[in-house]
């Protein structure tokens, strides 16, 4: 398995799919965000971010994601990347099959298909993302997610603004797909029982600039 | 009056008030040479028509519109994604834009054939270099309009260029490209006319030139009202249907 991401001396310390993230000073303007955040996370293992809203997360995630490039620090790990966003973020003009096959262009028709079954969408396959309950969204956008097999998955307060009978469903899916393709997870959310029903570790962002904890924090 | 019986009958009910406003003004006027009256117009209409000649005509303005059309279209697409996507091209481009702008029409027409001559390259040249800013700023608009969110799930999920730009940005720009072509058809074949008036030796614009210095003001109207019709054909069967197909997701 190749990982582009990976170079030099750093590929030996992270065989098998771990990634290592250590992100020193991240600046928006003149304002310092994030501080010294440093963690690793194994193949299969879930780590969770717990943090107060408007702490830095969504940012911490947006560099982990390789979307945001402007910082001091490194992120190496594998190149297969998914990330759940907060907003379900599919293509609104083309239809729930046509979301997953346009990302994944590997992805064959049955294999599709299956991915809409797995995730109880296997009859709205033709549906546009506009006809579908937001519940279903976020099902597809998972969908998105587990279909290119990601060795490394993202999820940002994946199951906000949710009743709570959908996010409890939306949970268990999340577990049962988590532990079919086994990615390395980074979670973040600022809701304790999701971390600990979801996590096999947890640790805690907090202060000005933000710097991570080990632990459920204070 | 059912809401779509009523919506169909208004704008056929406004056209025929139209008519009858240009019958009265031929009644009060009685000079068919000066403004001949709608009925009149059916002899010289059906006599071009079989002759050839108004095919003819129509098809080369047609073509020009159409060559037009695409150049100014793609160059402007193109200009305004990036001048709407890259802030120091913006400042860099944005005052050749005011400039060619404010730049009358007919002035790029007659420096485009003073410079280039009296060629087919020129005229279309002209036509577009006329429309192109519009069509920019129009993209410019749709372009910093474009959603960051669905921009970061492109780079995560690693969308390739040609994927990116189909699926992700053009769907986002088609409201932008749809204001953008209705408006630049409509602007174009007007000054389509105008270059051919000045400079060409076909095309309605200079069928219009010829019967102008014969004072036939009859055959000066049926090659407009021709085009009007040809272009209101445009219209309803290509413009709207491609419309409403590219709108269907909001529909649905």
């Amino acid at each position: 398995m190749a990982h582009p991401a990976t170079l030099g001396a750093a590929r030996a310390a992270l065989a098998g799919g771990m990634i290592e993230v250590l992100v020193e000073d991240k600046r928006f303007g003149g304002v310092q965000v994030l501080g010294q955040v440093a963690f690793t996370v194994a193949p299969g293992e879930v780590l969770a971010i717990l943090g107060p809203s408007g702490v830095g997360k969504s940012t911490l995630l947006r560099i982990v994601a390789g979307v945001d490039e402007d910082y001091t620090g490194h992120v190496r790990g594998p190149a297969r990347r998914a990330m759940v966003f907060q907003d379900p973020t599919l293509l609104p003009w083309r239809s729930a099959l046509d979301n997953l096959r346009i990302v994944h262009p590997a992805l064959g028709a049955d294999e599709a298909q299956a991915m809409l079954d797995k995730v109880g969408l296997g009859d709205r396959g033709a549906a546009f993302p506009g006809q579908l309950s937001l519940g279903q969204q976020r099902r597809l956008s998972l969908a998105r997610a587990f279909a290119g097999r990601p060795e490394l998955l993202i999820m940002d307060e994946p199951f906000v603004s949710l009743d709570a009978a959908t996010g409890e469903e939306m949970l268990a899916l999340a577990e049962r797909l988590i532990a079919e393709t086994r990615p390395a997870t980074l979670l973040v959310t600022h809701a304790r029982a999701e971390a600990e029903r979801l996590a096999s570790r947890i640790m805690h962002l907090a202060g000005q600039p933000a710097v991570l904890r080990d632990g459920a924090g204070p | 009056m059912s809401e779509t019986a009523q919506s169909r009958a208004v704008p056929a009910l406004s056209l025929a008030g139209l008519l009858g406003v240009w019958a009265v003004a031929a009644l009060l006027t009685r000079d068919p040479q000066l403004l001949p009256a709608p009925w009149q117009l059916a002899a010289p209409f059906w006599a071009e028509l079989r002759s050839g000649d108004l095919l003819y005509h129509l098809g080369m303005t047609l073509w020009r519109v159409a060559c037009a059309f695409v150049l100014a279209m793609s160059i402007g697409v193109a200009l305004g994604l990036a001048m709407g996507r890259s802030e120091r091209l913006d400042r860099w481009l944005d005052p050749w834009l005011v400039v060619f702008l404010n730049l009358p029409a007919l002035v790029l027409i007659v420096l485009c054939y003073l410079w280039i001559g009296l060629t087919e390259v020129a005229a279309i040249l002209a036509v577009s270099l006329n429309k192109i800013p519009n069509v920019a700023i129009v993209l410019r608009e749709g372009a910093r309009a474009l959603s960051p969110d669905l921009d970061a799930m492109a780079r995560v999920y690693a969308m390739p260029r040609g994927a990116r730009l189909r699926h992700v940005v053009l769907p986002q720009l088609a409201p932008f490209i749809a204001g953008a072509a209705r408006s630049g058809v409509a602007l174009i074949w007007k000054i389509v006319l105008v270059v051919e008036f000045l400079g060409r030796s076909s095309g309605v614009g200079f069928q219009i030139h010829m019967h102008f210095q014969l004072f036939d003001v009859g055959m000066v109207l049926v090659y407009a009202l021709s085009f009007i019709a040809v272009m209101l054909v445009v219209e309803w069967r290509i413009l709207q249907p491609w419309e409403r197909r590219v709108r269907r997701w909001r529909a649905a």
